[in-house]
């Protein structure tokens, strides 16, 4: 089926995530989806196959038809099929009954002749799925098979694959790519969304490259790796003054640390973080960058190895050990980890402070906030419930609440969403505390604060670690190809 | 902020009506007036001192009940369980009371040792609930209903088995002690002003806990959201715990209360449903402190004033629990809309 976008543009309030894309993808190609983190390419893969609607204006042609997608379920009605980097499945459930889901119509579904089609369909692809067997004990990868014959069977022509070669192994991603190929010599038009050069360059025939929500340009087989990684990631850097560390004394040490999540296994990094120091990590979400920023702070309890902190053993110590040696953690979500909807600022300082006594000297408590409100510059009052601040002033607050003294603060995406002044605000705070002595180890998606506010940078991909590289030495270009997996000499992919 | 809270008290006075409305509605297609129904009710709670002492009988169990359970839903947690922990607290006052009967220590000793024992059998069941929650990730609502049915069990076992009157067992409860062991009622009424005042003092350590204290601002902390409180170096299941066991002690007072105020043994139904109905109120008043002795009084003047309705009208008594529950549901119905529409402004 030929799929054809028109000028499709979604704002989320103010922010475009959308701007005016145009795309002709031909029936029987693999067409490449490429782009950062927010590039937008989830919102036009939403759009496509009906979880979201685009901004009117915009047309979805398939065929020469324009067609109005306004669910899911009008989606495979019209053959457009998604399958989510999440499989939208139901674990507790058997593979068979899974597969039935979808299916309009009957009360009493004919499960016979539905299990000879499933049968048949794996066997099609040459698949090995039990169908009596439970969702949940499947791995990802036969998940991902479970949900492309289903959607087949359902009779998708278009195939939307987010991201789906994160956490499967390399046998399961050599028969996905052996099964894309087969089903579009078939026909079937396949829409692969990546961050991943290597696997767009293998697969696809056609990349195009979203950035900032444009559609910033659109190439062929063969590839030039450097030409993909410039679309991707801009050009233009602008590096401003630096302010490099004095070397102080190490606070964390990591030895051979392993770590694990349903996804990724990172295996024995070594790292060593001065009194002062910034750290970086760079990498696409979910590379392993989360999981490592959270052991740190004993919120993931490694598998192996040992977590020092100014040279005392905490490995395996929950958060509050590690909080009580000066150890603060701000997550991304502010309000759902960071922040207690429904309280004041003032209760925030209250609760940040050690009790004094049984009561709570309210007066106190208001001068504190006022005191606070003040310093950090936060436009709300003492008495603001924290969820109707805006998402800079709520970061600003989260900063407000770190104890002192510190000794290594973890933050992940300090500033994202938020306005210039925000973040020039919010680095000098924290580099401030640098100043007295805190470290700092932040993730973020943004290259150029990686580059401009670490010392060094941690690339992470697919659970690999880069070694730790110096930030002034450091291009975007570098960081960018990293990113997307290539140039990892000697570390090769990880055969999860 | 004056604005938002009249729209607020338009809403409450708003379900009140409806709620109203819909049980006339009911009381008309039966072919009762409703008119003739709510005076009834009115005057067989109000109409006399007798009468209200009655009232006051009710609304001490349902106030310390209401105030055990403003600590656990300020943690985010629905304590269904404490219909059970005013069993068990009214089973832990019988036995201190049969443990020290012929001790020949002074009654007002025994009395308050008794009492205090309701109020760690409570909390100890709460405690149950709340390591099930904890330890065992047994959602305490489920928890919480299956320790009802062991701790009502318990009581027809204790009444029926070991605690059993001399000669026949019945349903009518073990020996009563002699009346020296009770708290002293007021002449020819049924109300202890002992009981009263446990019960005022109840509400207010539970206002103070809550509004002014470190304690009280970490378990709304851990209520509102689990993840951050942690983070903020809050040890947030030590606090669900302390929550479990404030609701715990304050539904055995009020069982303990049923037993050396009221009846002055074990019966089967000791706990006479307080516990549900402290749901509601906790529920209507939506856990502001304040609210909870108008609003106790309120539900309890229902239940009391309704015992005269099969009487007078042939109509039955569950009516003041229909009323109760239909009100409960229209104030969280307005509570809902209104959201809704504040949501859209």
């Amino acid at each position: 089926m030929n799929v054809e976008l028109r000028n499709i543009h979604k704002h989320f309030g103010n922010v475009y995530a959308n701007k005016g894309i145009n795309l002709n993808v031909p029936s029987g190609t693999i067409q490449g989806i490429l782009g950062e983190n927010g590039a937008g390419k989830s919102t036009l893969m939403k759009i496509l196959s009906g979880f979201i609607q685009a901004d009117p204006g915009g047309e979805i042609i398939l065929d020469g038809t324009p067609t109005v997608i306004q669910s899911p379920a009008d989606a495979i009605h019209v053959g457009i099929g998604m399958l989510h980097q999440d499989p939208l499945d139901f674990p507790p459930m058997r593979v068979l009954d899974n597969f039935l889901l979808g299916q309009s119509g009957g009360l009493f579904p004919n499960r016979n002749a539905v299990a000879q089609d499933f049968k048949r369909l794996a066997g099609q692809f040459d698949f090995s799925l039990d169908p009596d067997n439970y969702v949940d004990a499947l791995t990802v990868g036969e998940r991902q098979q479970l949900e492309i014959i289903r959607l087949l069977w359902l009779g998708a022509r278009v195939l939307i694959l987010d991201e789906p070669t994160t956490g499967i192994s390399a046998s399961q991603k050599a028969k996905l790519f052996d099964t894309l190929k087969k089903l579009a010599g078939q026909g079937m038009t396949i829409i692969f969304v990546s961050h991943k050069l290597e696997d767009v360059e293998n697969l696809c025939h056609r990349v195009a490259v979203l950035r900032a929500g444009e559609l910033v340009g659109e190439t062929q087989t063969p590839y030039v790796t450097a030409n993909l990684v410039e679309m991707m990631f801009g050009k233009e850097i602008t590096l401003g003054e630096r302010q490099p560390a004095k070397a102080g004394e190490i606070v964390l040490a990591l030895k051979d640390v392993s770590l694990e999540d349903v996804r990724l296994r990172i295996k024995n990094v070594n790292l060593e973080v001065r009194s002062g120091e910034v750290i970086g990590l760079a990498g696409m979400e979910g590379s392993g960058q989360d999981l490592f920023i959270r052991s740190c702070a004993g919120l993931v309890r490694p598998v192996g190895g040992r977590i020092l902190l100014k040279g005392r053993d905490l490995t395996g110590k929950s958060y509050h050990p590690f909080k009580r040696e000066g150890v603060n953690f701000l997550p991304a979500a502010r309000l759902e980890e960071g922040l207690v909807p429904g309280l004041t600022l003032t209760d925030h300082f209250i609760l940040a402070e050690e009790p004094r006594g049984l009561f709570i000297d309210h007066a106190a408590g208001q001068k504190l906030a006022d005191e606070r409100i003040k310093s950090f510059n936060i436009r709300g009052a003492p008495l603001t419930p924290v969820e109707s601040l805006s998402g800079g002033n709520q970061q600003r607050a989260e900063l407000a609440l770190l104890q002192s003294p510190l000794s290594l603060v973890l933050l992940e995406h300090p500033t994202r969403g938020l306005d210039i002044e925000s973040v020039i605000y919010i680095w000098g705070k924290l580099k401030e505390r640098c100043g007295q002595g805190a470290s700092i180890i932040f993730i973020s998606s943004d290259l150029e604060e990686i580059l401009q506010y670490s010392d060094r940078v941690l690339v992470f991909f697919n659970g690999e670690v880069s070694d730790p590289m110096d930030a002034s030495k450091t291009s975007v270009e570098q960081l960018g190809q990293l990113i997307g997996g290539k140039g990892w000499a000697g570390k090769g992919e990880a055969d999860v | 902020m004056f604005k938002k809270q009249l729209i607020s008290l338009l809403y409450q006075i708003g379900a009140l009506l409806l709620a109203f409305g819909v049980v006339s509605l009911i009381l008309l297609s039966v072919g009762a007036s409703p008119w003739d129904a709510y005076r009834n009710m009115f005057t067989g709670s109000f109409g006399s001192m007798r009468k209200f002492a009655e009232v006051l009988v009710a609304f001490v169990p349902l106030l310390l009940v209401t105030a055990g359970l403003l600590a656990t839903f300020s943690s985010g947690l629905w304590n269904i369980g404490v219909e059970g922990q005013v069993v068990l607290g009214a089973i832990a006052t019988t036995w201190v009371y049969r443990f020290f009967l012929d001790s020949g220590l002074p009654p007002a000793l025994i009395i308050t040792l008794a009492i205090l024992g309701g109020m760690v059998g409570g909390a100890i069941w709460a405690a149950l609930a709340g390591v099930l929650k904890v330890f065992g990730g047994v959602n305490e609502i489920f928890g919480g209903l299956g320790l009802n049915f062991v701790a009502t069990a318990l009581t027809i076992y204790l009444i029926f088995g070991p605690w059993k009157r001399p000669g026949v067992a019945s349903m009518s409860g073990t020996v009563p002690f002699p009346d020296e062991f009770s708290l002293p009622q007021l002449a020819a009424l049924r109300i202890s002003p002992w009981a009263l005042g446990i019960s005022l003092v109840g509400i207010v350590v539970i206002y103070f806990l809550l509004q002014g204290t470190y304690f009280g601002l970490r378990l709304k902390a851990v209520g509102k959201n689990f993840r951050a409180a942690y983070l903020l170096g809050i040890p947030t299941w030590q606090y669900s715990m302390y929550s479990f066991l404030v609701c715990g002690a304050l539904a055995g007072a009020a069982g303990a209360m049923q037993v050396a105020a009221v009846y002055h043994r074990l019966i089967p139904s000791i706990s006479s449903g307080y516990g549900y109905l402290g749901l509601m109120v906790a529920m209507l008043i939506n856990y502001r402190a304040v609210w909870a002795v108008p609003v106790a009084l309120f539900f309890a003047g229902l239940n009391i004033g309704s015992i005269q309705l099969p009487i007078l009208m042939k109509l039955d008594s569950s009516l003041s629990g229909v009323l109760q529950g239909v009100l409960v549901l229209f104030v969280l119905l307005a509570a809902g809309v209104r959201q809704k529409f504040s949501k859209k402004a």
